[in-house]
């Protein structure tokens, strides 16, 4: 094993793991916009509105990553009507917006059937109390179904991030030079694959640890209302104390 | 189906190929997570550590990522321990071995914790009951603790295979020729992507339809013992 090579490798690394988290961020932020009203039609009762959602979510959840990625980034230059699209062409011939595309499309489907059971998990009392109060069907779907679905969305939200990141790898088979690309283009210079991918592993680790972190930071904050209050007269509280 | 000129033949083994790649990595990814998940509940503390730090390794790098080291890595590994037995010849990991060995890995990791819940589950009475009618250790593990832990490790177990068979498209970048390479190969000679890895995806999907059937049987196989009688 040999130190040096994977210090000196170190700031070409960081460079690519930049382009792993702009994937990431940039695809988990669309991937939720996308999710949010397939989502809702799919937790219709209605089986006309269900079926369309259902079918792309099964489709993205049933085939590899790679197979998605290849079939937008090869597959539809295929089509005359794409490559002589002055509008479209220019977008997708660049391995970066291929992979943000399929990414996000890929993670919007997992991120719709986690959103999907949180909506379904939301307290019907919620529901018939906002009803109640006589607000609209949209409206409660707003302000009190969403809010409350994203609440319990968020832990399995969290691990489909880091799902994300760890298949932002294969954005390196299309040429770009994520962390892992950046790793093979070392390699392809070095001959150190042990060294130089061991690294790589220890940086996707280290942002796995940072993400993990993070999200169990914003759980506990957007939790606060669920928690028991603390019980007894606390210290240094004159209002306890009196 | 769309037309694959011809194609047919080459996708088939791909696909043979594929599948004989999840199942080798499946088998070795069991393994792996039987041995990961008693290692975990070992009394011996350097154990547990080797198992946690496994299980959090393989969940924070990704599958391409390992795929790759064991490949590239594996083989200049091997030659840096076959050195000082005076073999100094190159040694290189064939895609397969290596693709299910990596496969098995990832598996391995994340079945280790499913295993691990599912044995947990299993009320100790059970297996006090066993010790108390005086049968072995392995006896007890293999006819009374493993068939439950099975049935609640089975749908989890599942889920990892639905997700095992989908990253066995990325050992196709170490140059195994199972259906994501022959595809490419497709590709290659007809000049149509779309239509190719389309056919591929549907393939894929296909193999995701019957999995999901085989694993929903075998889940009610497993559950047999605690149905109901019914009237009809």
């Amino acid at each position: 094993m040999n130190v040096e090579v994977m210090i000196e490798a170190l700031p070409k690394l960081l460079e690519g793991a930049w382009l792993s988290l702009q994937l990431l961020f940039i695809s988990g932020f669309f991937g939720v916009l996308i999710a949010v009203p397939l989502a809702i039609a799919r937790a219709s009762q209605n089986t006309a509105v269900k079926a369309l959602p259902y079918a792309y979510i099964f489709f993205f959840r049933g085939t590899p990553l790679l197979v998605q990625l290849f079939l937008v980034y090869y597959g539809l230059a295929q089509f005359a009507f794409i490559t002589e699209n002055p509008i479209l062409w220019p977008i997708l011939r660049e391995p970066y917006w291929c992979a943000i595309i399929t990414f996000s499309l890929h993670t919007g489907a997992y991120i719709a059937e986690i959103l999907r059971g949180a909506i379904q998990a939301v307290p019907h009392g919620e529901i018939e109390a906002a009803r109640a109060l006589g607000m609209r069907r949209s409206t409660t779907m707003g302000r009190i179904v969403l809010p409350c679905a994203a609440r319990i969305a968020l832990p399995a939200y969290g691990n489909e991030l880091i799902l994300m990141l760890k298949g932002s790898a294969l954005a390196s088979t299309i040429t770009l030079l994520d962390l892992t690309g950046m790793a093979r283009t070392i390699i392809a210079r070095n001959y150190m694959p042990l060294e130089t991918f061991l690294m790589a592993g220890v940086i996707y680790m280290t942002i796995t640890f940072v993400l993990v972190r993070g999200l169990r930071f914003i759980e506990h904050r957007t939790s606060a209302h669920m928690r028991p209050r603390p019980t007894g007269p606390a210290e240094g509280n004159p209002a306890a104390a009196e | 189906m769309p037309d694959l000129s011809g194609f047919e033949g080459q996708l088939a083994l791909g696909l043979w190929m594929t599948v004989r790649l999840a199942l080798s990595s499946l088998v070795i990814g069991l393994v792996l997570g039987l041995a990961g998940a008693a290692a975990m509940s070992a009394p011996v503390a350097p154990l547990r550590w080797i198992a946690h730090a496994y299980t959090t390794i393989i969940r924070g790098i990704p599958e391409l990522l390992v795929v790759l080291l064991i490949y590239f890595g594996a083989s200049v590994a091997l030659m840096k321990l076959a050195a000082p037995f005076g073999y100094t010849g190159y040694i290189e990991l064939s895609p397969f071995i290596a693709g299910s060995v990596a496969l098995g890995l990832t598996f391995g990791g994340y079945a280790s914790e499913v295993f691990r819940g599912a044995f947990q589950a299993v009320p100790p009475g059970q297996a006090e009951a066993a010790v108390a009618l005086g049968m072995s250790r392995t006896h007890i593990f293999f006819r009374i603790t493993l068939p439950q832990a099975w049935r609640l490790a089975l749908p989890g177990l599942g889920n990892l295979f639905l997700v095992l068979m989908k990253d066995t498209a990325l050992v196709s970048v170490i140059g195994l020729e199972e259906l994501m390479r022959k595809t490419q190969f497709a590709v290659g000679a007809t000049k149509e992507p779309f239509t190719f890895y389309l056919a591929a995806a549907l393939i894929y999907l296909g193999l995701t339809i019957v999995s999901m059937g085989l694993l929903a049987w075998m889940e009610k196989r497993a559950n047999r013992g605690l149905g109901r009688a019914t009237a009809s």
